[in-house]
């Protein structure tokens, strides 16, 4: 007998390949290791970059229209995308771990669900967002 | 089999009670926030001044920079605890954070009570 299975080369080793394109995470695992990312990401450098516009924004007038300027600039804009979609998906993921927290939809299929409207309300909320910073 | 009697140490239990209670205080704050940013004409220096210059706004902001380092701190120890094998490194890491925090907890009182 030559079933699938018995042909599979066992122990399989993982590789850097295998992990980016083998082994295919379920949607609940890419909605905790992006909560991971974006939390990591809010603390340094955003949470530094926030304070320094804050601290620009109620320095004085002048320092308050320079802010404007800036955040004109192409590429502070891209930053300030970035810093958006992470708040954006770290509150989602976060609301949504609360809700676990409380037993609700832990189920398999209320959880990839709820991770898939986690992935998607953060990108609807970003480019919302974004469009008003535009 | 192990006879871990769960008393004293708590094995976490505060920092996670913690980290969750500061997470829901900087939702509320940052929802109210994004409704008066977006919700009236666009913001002029006087009007931005005016709102951060009440008492109570500088508390509550300086209230979410606290939550913030506590939040952060929980959630970072947790990211090293579970990458960062070498216990040197790992806490040298940890050192660096905490002073990161408390670098963001002074300047924002600096911005708030200017």
């Amino acid at each position: 007998m030559s079933s699938a299975a018995a042909k599979k080369v066992r122990p399989k080793y993982l590789s850097l390949r295998a992990l980016l394109f083998e082994i295919r995470q379920p949607v609940p695992a890419w909605v905790s290791i992006l909560h991971r990312i974006s939390g990591a990401m809010l603390v340094l450098p955003f949470a530094a970059w926030l304070l320094y516009l804050l601290d620009l924004s109620l320095a004085s007038p002048e320092s308050f229209a320079r802010l404007a300027s800036y955040l004109d600039l192409p590429l502070v804009k891209l930053g300030m995308l970035l810093f958006i979609w992470a708040y954006c998906h770290h509150l989602c993921a976060g609301i949504r771990f609360l809700l676990l927290d409380l037993n609700a939809g832990i189920a398999l299929a209320p959880a990839r669900r709820s991770a898939a409207a986690v992935l998607v309300a953060s990108l609807l909320l970003t480019a919302f967002f974004g469009a008003k910073l535009w | 089999m192990t006879r871990r009697v769960v008393v004293g140490a708590h094995y976490g239990s505060g920092s996670w009670l913690a980290q969750r209670l500061t997470a829901l205080y900087m939702a509320v704050y940052s929802l109210v926030l994004a409704v008066v940013l977006l919700g009236g004409e666009p913001i002029t220096y006087p009007a931005w001044q005016d709102m951060f210059a009440a008492g109570w706004m500088r508390v509550a902001t300086l209230i979410f920079v606290v939550s913030l380092a506590w939040h952060a701190w929980v959630g970072a120890r947790d990211i090293l605890m579970d990458y960062v094998k070498p216990d040197g490194l790992r806490l040298g890491l940890e050192a660096a954070t905490l002073l990161l925090l408390a670098v963001y907890l002074g300047w924002a009182a600096e911005i708030l009570w200017r």
